[in-house]
């Protein structure tokens, strides 16, 4: 099985699969603080902070991911002054860039939910003693309030954290040769469908059980004893 | 007791082939069952295969299968064969026509020999010549002056696959982009992302025919090289494709397929009215003189 481009269609399936975690990786990352930032501000006590947070989630969760994509990439650049305009079509990895920030500011929605959410779920109780302690707001976030929501967030930041890895997909629309992207690819020049998307299938079913993995073991491994979600096993 | 097995499955074989030579197998038989020829069309292949006003299918290889359809009728000697249409996409194609959801792909599918491998391709009723299209201002004439530039081409097309050695072999140092469709691959040279599409140049010239502004683009002279293209067929089904094949090379040599090929690359096409100008290449005039399913494009030369 070699293609006319570089070796074989499994390296260029391996190598789909590098621009697929790298993407998503990133994307994450960004997702990640993104998603904490305007997490917080949606448990501030200021309520223009709270409206502008809130319209940022309503934002980017209720735009489809692939008009999201599609608008980073073709709308952005003619909206912003000629130059710089010109100098984002010129990237030399534009649609990788282009991918990373797309999906990362959707990821990120949903991961200001979460963390807003966990932040809501630790008892009233811990911010009034926080505060009655004498310590400032940011100090009682910091010391009190985020280290018990990051750790009741973590279920389902990684269930966040799985889609991003499949909703990188969405980036073969911009032409980024991710793992569908390499696979779609090689169904059009072989006719075989079956192979090429289930070598895919494994690939991603392979990367979300490593990540399921992986935060389980990070739940765990930071589990405060006696305290939300201790697992028995 | 193997050899028995084997010498009782041999004798099975051959006496049912010696009776049942006569009958009719896998596609026919089922179109003389069924009355019914299921086609499968893409939706927007200008001037191949696309919708109308109507949402029906309409183009070029559509009217082909039309005459298809007719021909099977009379050889089956039925009084009616219905055409049912089914919207494909070149991901459920294969498919399809593999789980006998459709018997014809009515497009214009690329015939390579790798395809081969998987599906059988009718008679070449088009030749695409690979071509580069950019915008005027630009002043690309041809490869050469692509020299480092970015240069956009469909993600599993043989176009890519071509620009990519190409670049590699003649070290021009472009970055190449992949796009998921064709019309995406003309919106980066539109918005100037990328300097030239490398595509067939019929796909180019309906792209650019319908644009905004027509007069904005041009298409290189340069011939990259060439791709046949046909109806995808199941493979194996050799009684099938030889009936197509029949009443696609009568089409093809009564010259009947003339006043065809005009109706869609000479003259007004549906919906606005366009007319492509994209009259019949010698190579095309051959492969209708003598009708072949070759995936080689040397065939055609």
């Amino acid at each position: 099985m070699a293609p006319d481009g570089q070796g074989t269609y499994l390296d260029g399936l391996i190598a789909g699969l590098g621009w697929t975690l790298a993407t998503a990786l990133l994307a994450w990352a960004l997702a990640l603080v993104l998603g904490i930032v305007v997490g917080i501000t949606l448990t501030t006590s200021r309520r223009w902070l709270r409206r502008f947070a809130g319209a940022y989630v309503e934002l980017f969760r209720n735009i489809p991911l692939l008009v999201q994509m599609f608008l980073w990439y073709f709308v952005l650049p003619e909206l912003v002054p000629a130059d710089i305009g010109h100098w984002l079509k010129s990237l030399s990895n534009a649609p990788f860039v282009t991918a990373v920030v797309a999906l990362g500011f959707y990821a990120s929605a949903s991961v200001a939910v979460q963390i807003a959410a966990a932040i809501g779920a630790v008892s009233l109780g811990q911010r009034h003693a926080a505060l009655s302690l004498g310590l400032t707001i940011p100090q009682a976030y910091r010391h009190v309030l985020l280290p018990v929501a990051f750790r009741i967030a973590i279920p389902s930041l990684s269930n966040d954290f799985t889609s991003t890895i499949k909703n990188s997909s969405v980036a073969l629309t911009i032409g980024l040769m991710e793992l569908t992207a390499r696979a779609r690819a090689m169904q059009e020049f072989t006719f075989y469908v079956f192979e090429p998307y289930a070598v895919a299938t494994l690939g991603y079913v392979g990367v979300n059980l490593i990540v399921v993995n992986l935060m389980r073991a990070l739940e765990r491994r930071v589990a405060i004893p006696g305290f939300i979600s201790s697992r028995k096993d | 007791m193997p050899y028995i097995l084997g010498l009782l499955v041999l004798c099975a074989t051959i006496a049912s082939g010696g009776v049942y030579a006569e009958e009719l197998t896998g596609t026919l038989k089922k179109l003389k069952e069924t009355k019914v020829l299921t086609i499968g069309a893409p939706d927007a292949n200008v001037p191949f295969a696309y919708l109308d006003d109507k949402e029906e299918h309409i183009g070029y290889s559509i009217d082909l299968c039309h005459k298809i359809a007719e021909a099977l009728r009379i050889k089956l000697g039925l009084d009616k064969l219905d055409i049912h249409t089914r919207s494909v996409t070149s991901a459920t194609r294969i498919p399809l026509i593999q789980n006998g959801s459709i018997d014809i792909d009515c497009d214009s599918a690329t015939n390579t020999l790798k395809r081969q491998e998987q599906v059988s391709f009718a008679p070449t009723d088009f030749i695409a010549t690979a071509r580069l299209v950019a915008k005027k201002s630009s002043n690309i004439n041809g490869l050469s002056d692509l020299k480092g530039k970015r240069v956009v081409s469909t993600n599993g097309s043989a176009n890519l696959e071509q620009i990519i050695s190409l670049n590699r072999e003649q070290n021009l140092g472009m970055t190449i982009m992949t796009a998921k469709d064709h019309a995406e691959g003309f919106l980066m040279v539109a918005t100037d992302r990328a300097a030239a599409f490398a595509m067939d140049d019929i796909l180019v010239a309906a792209l650019i025919a319908n644009s905004k502004n027509p007069s904005e683009y041009a298409i290189t002279t340069e011939s990259m090289s060439i791709y046949p293209s046909g109806f995808i067929l199941r493979k194996n089904d050799t009684a099938f494709k030889k009936a197509v094949d029949e009443a696609l090379s009568a089409i093809y040599t009564s010259g009947e397929i003339n006043a065809i090929y005009a109706k869609w690359f000479t003259s007004p096409i549906p919906p606005k009215g366009i007319n492509l100008n994209f009259p019949m290449t010698e190579q095309l005039k051959k492969a209708f003189a003598h009708p072949t399913d070759s995936g080689n494009p040397d065939d055609y030369r």
